[in-house]
């Protein structure tokens, strides 16, 4: 009866609380997350209004930014004062609106504390088929799991807490099917670096987009967030996964998951959620798996992507003449020649973590690649950020930290770390960092920084070479 | 939200054209907690200068400002209009605006006015002496010397500033409808909640 609808379309019918001439509707969020840099001028606006908080129990506030990954208490037990007087005033001010607003909130010192977007999916919070916000770009992260999920400014932030609604506009659909079976060393990150290069860094403008196809199917949750995370680095403000036995088996048991009999109506509704046969997209792009091999950014731009085998290119090889400038500015701001080989870029910095990469997933691909080897001695700084206090503690459960550590690499606390430039982990101007962030923007990990994207197995090829390297020599 | 009718003052005449987001108000103002006081930091480069026009005193606490081209261009910022609005403008006048700018003055109750250039360039000389007139209702910008300037406004925009709605407010409006949603979700979809 209904015509075939895709995934995206069915979310958004879902939440329609009214639909008004023009098309816009206003939207019902199912879950509102908060962190201490964009949320303060919201609070501030509800308290100057007199307002409140609609759904307090739809919303959850965790610092990450801001925070230090350095330990957060000293040896007495006592909690560490934050150096920064803004970062430590931004923290300070959601440590006391959430409480204000009766708002969860989750303490920098407690051991689910984390970035954001981790933190999200792995209680539980986040769940297939509800819409998430958060004053953060990369909350496109959550469309791993099958969330319709998009980043909002503060004003929308105050929005939300007042309203637990948005007024937008449908955006398009886009489907990016990824068919076949990747190689050896070639991870979830390979693959959005791959897609991002491929449909470029506005391919997505306007556009939510469904990553389809059996390479993405094979993908477990972290790689599928991975893929999503990075949507919004393609232009577009939301991907989306399809939700399946993979995902209901991550989901399964999490602190905020449904239990029991709701477990059951909520598997049941979130199988329904599939893109329907014969419903169409506005764009659709095709990729073959076996094209993609270990990836690396040469430029400023996240489209910037070559395999790890490849050359810097000559900026002349564009045919678009403003890529042609643009290539050329990168070129000039990273110090990198045309024609050389990308293996034979020298590393001083290493950063593994961000909510795209830091996942125990992607641990455990860094520590296999480094367990017996060591730091090369070129590498001045290399650190591993664990995305949350849950997957740090796993990943000590593991051992990986002890591997990390013997190898001569750092292994810090939760947070966004050397991902933005806003807290004191930052690369010197002029240096390079292999790192498993998503923006490689000028200035992103520091005045003057160079960042070259890769996943966590490269990053960690990077660190025992002190060159960008092809993870599968490294591969027994 | 304070509505906007008529507003009547001094207007300071910059007259500048593409004065962009970082001029307005310098990004180290972004690591703030609060929206209020960012009036301090507005046009901090220009008023760096002793005899800035800002700091004049006849044009201290001006609800009006006049500009040029292209006004509010560069980052998408909301700062910008805090500012503004913290420093007490009410309703900008210039030729043209960027589009996040006019958004994000009207989500913040401020009025921005287009106008051709030989409107501004007269309002500019009337506004070293002279107060100046902005009637929203009648879509009309007057002076004590008989000028009249006639503008257009987006008639959603209009509504929302003679109402003094800021977009929450609105959807307040539409707070039965929600109920409604809350009320379906919890019937049938028992489990979106969190379940700790
Ligand atoms: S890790 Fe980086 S991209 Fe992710 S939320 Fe933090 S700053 Fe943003």
């Amino acid at each position: 009866m209904t015509r075939p609808r895709t995934l995206y379309e069915k979310i958004w019918d879902a939440h329609v609380v009214e639909r008004r001439a023009d098309g816009t509707c206003l939207i019902f969020i199912d879950r509102h997350l908060v962190h201490e840099v964009t949320s303060p001028q919201a609070f501030a606006g509800l308290r100057a209004a007199g307002r409140t908080v609609r759904r307090p129990d739809l919303t959850l506030a965790v610092p990450d930014h801001n925070l230090p990954t350095t330990p957060r208490r000293d040896a007495a037990g006592n909690k560490l004062p934050i150096a920064d007087p803004e970062s430590a005033a931004q923290l300070a001010a959601l440590e006391k609106n959430a409480p204000d607003f009766g708002i969860r909130y989750i303490d920098a010192t407690a051991p689910e504390q984390g970035i954001v977007h981790v933190v999200g999916p792995e209680l539980g919070f986040s769940l297939p088929g509800t819409t998430i916000v958060c004053g953060d770009s990369h909350t496109a992260c959550h469309g791993g799991i099958g969330a319709l999920a998009f980043g909002i400014g503060t004003s929308e932030v105050e929005h939300v807490l007042a309203t637990q609604t948005l007024l937008l506009q449908p955006a398009k659909t886009m489907e990016v099917r990824v068919e076949g079976d990747v190689g050896p060393g070639v991870s979830a990150k390979d693959i959005i670096l791959h897609i991002t290069g491929t449909i470029g860094a506005a391919g997505g403008t306007g556009h939510v987009i469904e990553y389809t196809g059996s390479a993405i199917r094979a993908l477990s949750i972290e790689g599928r967030l991975t893929i999503s995370n990075m949507a919004i680095e393609g232009g577009a403000r939301a991907g989306l996964i399809a939700p399946d036995a993979v995902t209901f088996a991550y989901l399964k048991g999490r602190p905020y998951a449904p239990k029991g009999a709701d477990w059951d109506a909520a598997v049941e509704y979130w199988k329904s959620l599939a893109t329907d046969p014969g419903a169409t997209y506005d764009k659709v792009v095709v990729i073959d798996a076996a094209d993609i091999a270990p990836s690396v950014t040469w430029g400023t731009s996240p489209e910037d992507v070559v395999p790890i085998t490849g050359v810097v290119p000559d900026p002349a090889s564009f045919a678009d003449p403003s890529k042609q400038a643009a290539a050329a500015k990168s070129l000039a701001y990273m110090g990198l020649e045309p024609g050389t080989r990308m293996q034979d870029v020298a590393i001083e910095n290493i950063f593994i973590g961000s909510c795209t990469n830091s996942r125990i997933e992607d641990m455990r691909a860094a520590a296999a690649v480094i367990k017996g080897r060591k730091k090369a001695g070129n590498v001045k700084w290399a650190i591993v950020v664990p995305g949350s206090g849950l997957v740090k503690a796993q990943a000590e459960a593991e051992g990986l930290d002890r591997i990390f550590i013997e190898a001569g690499l750092e292994w810090r606390e939760p947070g966004c770390s050397a991902c933005l430039a806003m807290n004191p982990d930052k690369v010197p101007a002029g240096e390079r960092c292999a790192s498993t962030s998503n923006r490689n923007f000028v200035g992103r990990q520091g005045p003057g920084s160079r960042t070259h994207l890769v996943s966590p197995a490269m990053a960690a090829a990077a660190a025992v070479t002190g060159r960008l390297t092809d993870v599968r020599e490294l591969m027994a | 939200m304070t509505p906007i009718e008529k507003v009547e003052g001094r207007a300071i005449p910059l007259g500048l054209k593409n004065v962009d987001t970082d001029v307005i108000i310098p990004a180290h103002w972004l690591k703030t907690t609060t929206r209020e006081g960012m009036g301090k930091g507005a046009f901090e480069s220009l008023r760096a200068d002793p005899g800035n026009l800002f700091d004049r005193p006849e044009n201290k606490g001006a609800p009006i400002l006049i500009a040029g081209d292209n006004f509010g261009c560069g980052s998408s910022r909301e700062h910008a209009a805090w500012a503004l609005g913290d420093l007490g403008i009410r309703v900008v006048i210039a030729p043209s605006y960027s589009d996040i700018f006019s958004g994000n003055a009207v989500k913040n109750g401020i009025l921005p006015v287009v106008l051709p250039q030989a409107a501004i360039d007269r309002l500019m000389e009337v506004a070293e002496t002279d107060p100046i007139h902005v009637d929203l209702d009648t879509q009309t910008v007057t002076t004590p010397f008989q000028d009249r300037f006639a503008f257009e406004i987006d008639p959603f925009r209009k509504m929302c500033l003679l109402e003094g709605l800021d977009e929450i407010s609105l959807t307040e409006k539409s707070g039965a409808a929600i109920d409604a949603y809350e009320k379906k979700l919890d019937a049938e979809r028992p489990w979106m909640r969190p379940a700790a």
